[in-house]
């Protein structure tokens, strides 16, 4: 189609992507600089002015998932030889792997349960948030709900006072109940804080779908759950997709309570990763592997539902 | 197939009363069409009969079964919605298919419903396609498939082709009618076009503000409105209303708009209106205009001129109001050129100025 642009309109088309450009540098050099202080040997981690060209070295993701302790002496060459390539990587950082002195086991770092506590925390309280979250933006779209204004500010206002203020309390009743320091309590209060973001961002997409979807099935002979399954579901799909990509991001993310509600057990991957900084001299490669690795899964996600995103970022753009 | 009957049906919208006292059967094969204004209650009474609105007060029946309490889904209705047409996420075939998976026929018996029906609508090769790649035409026609499908007692339309353009509206409308035809369903159908109205009902409701004003055949309708709601809702263009003072009576009368020179009329037509305050109502085709004086004959001028391609709207001015009255093309070709008018008699209405209704000779 050949369209007219009036030279202001060029002008200001080159400025956005001149913006959109600054914008992008500006997001992604704290990534860049993580995920290339992952792959750089702990020497060139923190030098002044920073290293920009090296050659990569995956001894920090070798020492990122192993407990290891500061060797003497220099390993002698016959156990060099017969270590595997990682381990060879770690004794040339003049490191070895702690082992179990009866078994001979290798003790793992805890950063890989971290990331599984974190996965299992994440995936559990996204998918309760959203299927909740979805089934109550259903029930004040569709039906008259006494005092429906009032319900929704108040869904939303728990989310108007800052996590820290109710840490606390919190803390105290999950100690009593027993729920600290376990998934379960960690998954209902990551669901508990995204169901109200979760029941407003639905409530606009469900609000686009016509009534007459569900009516039209409803005269055919269906129920309305049947209705909802089969027509307002694959037509929310975009909205969900976008609700659990945000809700995903906001468990994953979540510092302050999983800090303060466990400490081993349930350890997300947010308070630990930090935590490695205070042992000793901090290597800062080390970590920027673990931080690494962690940016990975909201990654992969969101680039598979990309599609659903950008279509769900214009809130409720359901083709008619 | 079926009769509805609704009986006394009453529908309240919070404190407004959106339905008041609808009485109206639809005879089983019949084909009614529900006219009114944007707003007067057509959808709703449809949906009232389809079960998506419960009804305040009153009964509705489907062949003898009551079934204002029941469910949408154990009504066996089918609904042609005004907005909705297709489900996006599903293809041609999977939409109409759909009412017949609720019923849990098989999946040999679904395929050969949906083909027959898309035969008959002549969709048969848009079936693996999705909504959004059809026109408007074929859209319907694939609502309109998806709601015989299921070969319901009755069939409810609101508005199915009131989104399309004139001419598609106009190819339509003649598919509907023989859809009607071949099929023999009681259908209800809804409209604000009277043209579609006219063309398609076997019976015109007219409604307005919640009330039925009148229900007849559609000739019926146009030649005897009940009221004057009815008499200017139906017709195009619209029936001349004036307020006229009846003169006179015996054989001849007079029929006097504002200070003007008086109709002449034959006492007859006139004599059953007691002098009471009347207004008249005649349709323009009954406004004879002509280039000399005849008989009966009052002169003035013409004020307007509306070239239609097989007619002419004229207007006139007669004792300080315009009468449009419709003549053969280049009849007139301004205004200003001086003409002489007559009233048709038989074809003159009477209403009655303080209630509306009409003031029909008695026989
Ligand atoms: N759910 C509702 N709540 C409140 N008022 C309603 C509701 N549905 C309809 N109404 C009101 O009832 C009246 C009749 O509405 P209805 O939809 O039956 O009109 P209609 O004749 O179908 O008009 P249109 O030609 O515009 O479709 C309108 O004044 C409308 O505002
Ligand atoms: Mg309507």
């Amino acid at each position: 189609m050949a369209e007219v642009k009036t030279t202001r309109e060029v002008v200001m088309n080159r400025a956005a992507i001149a913006a959109v450009f600054v914008a992008l540098i500006v997001m992604l050099t704290p990534i860049y600089w993580i995920a290339s202080t992952a792959f750089k040997p702990r020497s060139l981690a923190t030098t002044v002015p920073p290293t920009v060209f090296f050659e990569p070295t995956l001894t920090p993701f070798a020492k990122l998932f192993v407990r290891r302790s500061q060797m003497r002496e220099p390993v002698d060459q016959e156990t060099y030889d017969a270590a595997p390539w990682w381990e060879q990587l770690i004794y040339d950082d003049g490191e070895s792997v702690v082992r179990n002195r009866r078994s001979g086991e290798i003790t793992p770092s805890g950063y890989w349960d971290r990331y599984k506590n974190s996965l299992i925390v994440s995936i559990i309280s996204t998918f309760l948030a959203v299927s909740m979250g979805t089934l109550t933006a259903y029930g004040f779209s569709r039906f008259k709900v006494k005092g429906e204004n009032d319900w929704l500010f108040f869904i939303l206002s728990t989310r108007m006072l800052p996590p820290v203020v109710v840490a606390i309390p919190m803390f105290l009743m999950y100690r009593t109940v027993g729920l600290h320091d376990t998934h379960l309590g960690l998954i209902i209060l990551y669901t508990a804080f995204n169901l109200s973001f979760s029941v407003w961002i639905m409530k606009g997409f469900i609000d686009e779908i016509p009534r007459e979807y569900e009516e039209a099935a409803l005269v055919d002979g269906y129920t309305r759950l049947q209705a909802f399954w089969k027509i307002v579901l694959p037509e929310a799909l975009t909205g969900i997709a976008a609700t659990a990509v945000f809700c995903f991001i906001i468990a994953w993310n979540e510092y302050a309570f999983a800090l303060m509600m466990t400490n081993r057990n349930a350890q997300t991957a947010p308070p630990y990763i930090p935590s490695q900084v205070g042992s000793g001299l901090p290597d800062w490669s080390v970590i920027a592997a673990g931080a690494f690795l962690f940016l990975l899964p909201v990654a992969i996600f969101t680039f598979l539902l990309r599609n659903h995103l950008l279509r769900g970022m214009s809130f409720g753009a359901i083709r008619k | 197939m079926a009769r509805i009957e609704l009986a006394n049906v009453q529908k309240f919208f919070g404190s407004v009363q959106v339905l008041k006292d609808v009485n109206l059967t639809i005879e089983d094969g019949e084909f009614v069409v529900m006219l009114g204004q944007s707003g007067c209650g057509k959808t709703t009474t449809l949906r009232a009969i389809a079960g998506l609105e419960t009804v305040s007060s009153g009964t509705i029946t489907i062949d003898g079964r009551e079934v204002q309490d029941l469910k949408a889904g154990d009504r066996d209705i089918a609904f042609v919605f005004q907005s909705f047409s297709l489900y996006p996420h599903m293809t041609v075939e999977e939409n109409i298919a759909f009412p017949l998976r609720a019923v849990s026929s098989s999946r040999a018996e679904r395929e050969s419903e949906v083909k027959e029906v898309a035969r008959f609508l002549g969709i048969e090769r848009l079936l693996s396609r999705r909504p959004s790649a059809l026109s408007g035409g074929d859209m319907q026609r694939v609502a309109i498939g998806r709601a015989l499908v299921r070969r319901p007692k009755a069939l409810l339309m609101d508005e199915p082709i009131g989104a399309l353009d004139a001419k598609l509206r106009e190819q339509m409308r003649a598919e509907i009618k023989r859809l009607h035809i071949a099929r023999n369903s009681t259908s209800v159908y809804v409209t604000h076009d009277q043209v579609e109205a006219m063309s398609l009902a076997d019976r015109i409701v007219v409604m307005h503000n919640g009330v039925l004003q009148q229900v007849g055949a559609p000739d019926e309708v146009y030649l005897h409105p009940a009221n004057l709601f009815v008499a200017q809702f139906v017709g195009s263009p619209v029936m001349n209303v004036a307020d006229v003072a009846v003169e006179g009576a015996g054989t001849d009368a007079l029929l006097r708009i504002g200070r003007a020179e008086g109709f002449r009329v034959p006492g007859g037509a006139v004599a059953h209106l007691n002098g009471a305050a009347t207004k008249l109502g005649i349709r323009p085709e009954a406004v004879l205009l002509t280039r000399e004086p005849g008989q009966g004959g009052i002169e003035t001028e013409t004020t307007n001129v509306e070239p239609l391609g097989s007619h002419d709207i004229v207007d006139v001015r007669i004792g300080g109001e315009t009468l449009r009255a419709r003549c053969e093309s280049g009849f007139a070709r301004g205004e200003g050129e001086k003409v002489w008018v007559s009233l048709d008699p038989e074809r003159a209405h009477f209403f009655d100025a303080a209630t509306g209704q009409s003031m029909r000779r008695a026989g």
